[in-house]
């Protein structure tokens, strides 16, 4: 018969491409791998002659001097996990009221539409033009703010900095902590109700421990990017190559200082020492977002 | 399917071909020092008008292009640095040092009025190694007397990115403090003893406009098109020299070397301004490498040879310094030193 035969026929079709499609798979998750290590290898191979030269006192030297070729991450390592975090807190004050908000209060309409496509505008800007907003409109304010009270009020340094990065990051950590609290189960918001909670304890009790292995997720991509941001940060930080004192104080974070040193650097000794940089940034980001996944794991199967 | 990937591979090779058969003509690439960009800018799209020879300039910055000019992969660099014996020793043959103009690096600084300061060497120095830390410091107030001094903290600005310019007033301040010279030394990048980093000319002049107090460092061009105030200062001879494109071109009225590896800074000229420097155009003095072609050398002769000739002329419009006529002899010397296979190419 005919038609069966054609049936056959499509069945057989399915299958081989069922397969290949398989084998296409397998091979772009195994390209994504091999490129990861090839980028940890390229670093490696390239920052070796400063790995022999300080080996594990790069990571603790407080130095960075081209002219002698004396070179030291902390100040710059310092920089970078002080900006980060500060950012991520300031970040989070904004960015888990506005999931809360959209996810819980106003999932649909015309006002949640309106709220969601103007934070997802925040993370379209270019981070050019944060730097420069950053330099023209909020230095002279924190510069204001620090004569008030009574820091050396030169305006840039870590605080700016860290200003500008949570404004940047707010979105990444707003739109997953969204999804995230939208899928709560009804049932169990129900349930909460039905048995007296008012709508303020369903979500403190209810909705953000279900939701919170998810709103961390949010938090580790913002980190994520806010560890890395380059441009934004240089231009506002003040570049100072001293560990940071206080927040208000100048600083320099490791990709600000590769980004701007790396076209002039004469010399392997200095070019493979910014590579190191490159390279401790890199660990350091996986080291974070390792942690950041065993957390989430721990606190998913918590339930 | 099938035709529409012959369709495909034909449409390359089309743009292959293309792409190939429009090099015929003679092409150069350059790389390098971002202060005379604009400089180089106009003379480079001027001589492919004149000459009808496309010249590719990249300012990636004077370390940038030493190392492209080492690697081979660009006909001629742009440094305002001279090249170090390691930089030499890695290029492998020699190098000539071909000026094409001098610029001046100027202190420039916010206070209220836009008073004209004088400055010594001493205090400069004394400035940026964080000794001295108030305006209204009996030294400042001592060769100023007719300003009016507030006791605002100076904030010190610099270039928080490797840079020419940097490297000109470091070589200054290590000619006129031994403190500096021992404790930071000079080079493109250096570890800042203290203040507050800005990226590029733009970003420290951007710096220094916003935050009152400040004292910081640009190329003379900058400090002229933003209208910021900027200082006199005492030369070798003892002379309070203002910044401008003739006393820059004095600066480079003392005895010139052979090969133009001159540093002006810290000038004995009388009339010069102590913070100028040579900006060069890098080439190999055996053209005969990586296989290069003949017409590429005789290109790159005529070049340099209208660049320190006709095209002086487009130096002052944009406030660089021109060549004096003494430079000019040496840089002739050294463009006609250039040979292919052994034989000068220009006589």
């Amino acid at each position: 018969m005919p038609a069966a035969r054609s049936k056959i026929r499509l069945h057989y079709k399915w299958g081989v491409s069922e397969a290949s499609f398989r084998k296409i798979l397998y091979l772009a998750g195994l390209i994504l791998l091999v490129l990861l290590v090839a980028i940890l290898f390229s670093l490696v191979v390239a920052a070796l002659p400063a790995l022999r030269q300080f080996g594990f006192g790069f990571l603790i030297g407080k130095t960075w001097d081209p002219v002698r070729g004396e070179f030291g991450a902390l100040a710059f390592l310092v920089g970078t996990l002080m900006s980060s975090f500060m950012a991520l807190l300031i970040s989070m004050v904004f960015s888990l009221p506005a999931s809360i908000f959209l996810g819980e209060y106003f999932p649909h309409g015309k006002v949640s539409g309106f709220m969601k496509s103007v934070i997802e505008l925040l993370a379209g800007i270019p981070s050019v033009i944060y730097g420069f907003w950053g330099l023209f409109l909020l230095v002279p304010v924190v510069r204001a703010l620090e004569t008030v009270l009574g820091v050396p009020p030169q305006g840039v340094g870590i605080f700016t900095a860290s200003l500008v990065l949570a404004v940047m990051i707010i979105p990444y950590a707003a739109s997953i902590g969204t999804e995230v609290i939208r899928l709560v189960p009804a049932g169990l918001k129900e349930a909460a109700l039905s048995l007296g909670a008012t709508r303020f304890e369903v979500i403190r009790k209810v909705v953000l421990p279900y939701a919170s292995s998810g709103i961390f997720a949010g938090v580790l991509l913002a980190l994520g990017r806010a560890l890395g941001e380059t441009m934004a940060v240089t231009m506002v930080i003040g570049n100072s190559n001293f560990l940071p004192t206080s927040i208000f104080s100048p600083g320099n974070t490791m990709a600000s200082v590769i980004a701007n040193e790396f076209t002039e650097a004469t010399g392997n000794l200095y070019l493979a020492s910014l590579i190191e940089l490159a390279l401790v940034l890199f660990i350091v980001t996986t080291v974070i977002n390792i942690l950041g996944k065993l957390i989430i794991h721990k606190m998913s199967t918590r339930k | 399917m099938k035709r529409s990937w012959m369709v495909f591979l034909l449409f390359f090779a089309l743009l292959g071909f293309y792409g190939t058969g429009a090099a015929k003509e003679v092409e150069l690439i350059g790389a390098g020092a971002t202060f005379p960009y604009p400089l180089y800018s106009k003379m480079l799209d001027t001589y492919y008008q004149e000459h009808g020879i496309k010249i590719n300039y990249q300012a990636i910055g004077s370390g940038g292009g030493i190392r492209q000019l080492t690697n081979k992969t660009v006909d001629f660099g742009g440094s305002d640095a001279i090249m170090s014996d390691k930089d030499l020793k890695e290029a492998g043959a020699p190098v000539l040092h071909i000026p094409t103009c001098a610029g001046a690096v100027v202190v420039t600084y916010n206070l209220g009025g836009d008073p004209q300061l004088k400055f010594t060497p001493d205090i400069i120095a004394d400035i940026f190694l964080g000794k001295i830390k108030k305006w209204n410091d009996p030294r400042l107030t001592a060769i100023n007397p007719e300003v009016k001094l507030a006791g605002t903290d100076i904030t010190v600005v610099h270039r928080s990115d490797g840079s020419g310019t940097t490297a000109i007033f470091s070589s200054y301040l290590s000619k006129v403090s031994s403190e500096w010279k021992e404790k930071v030394g000079a080079g493109p990048s250096l570890n800042w003893p203290a203040g507050l980093g800005g990226k590029g000319n733009p970003g420290v002049a951007g710096l220094v406009k916003q935050t009152p107090g400040s004292f910081g460092y640009v190329e003379l061009i900058y400090a002229f098109q933003n209208k910021m105030a900027y200082a006199t200062i005492k030369n070798k001879k003892g002379n309070f020299i203002k910044p401008s494109i003739a006393s820059t071109s004095l600066a480079a009225d003392t005895a010139l070397p052979e090969d133009m590896k001159v540093d002006l800074t810290d000038t004995d000229a009388a009339g010069g301004y102590p913070i100028s420097g040579f900006t060069w155009i890098l080439a190999y003095k055996e053209q005969d490498y990586a296989g290069r072609p003949e017409e590429k050398t005789k290109a790159l002769v005529n070049l340099l040879w209208w660049m320190t000739h006709e095209g002086q002329k487009y130096a002052e419009p944009l406030h660089y310094a021109p060549l004096s006529k003494a430079a000019v002899g040496k840089a002739e010397k050294l463009i006609r030193s250039i040979t292919y296979k052994g034989t000068s190419m220009m006589k």
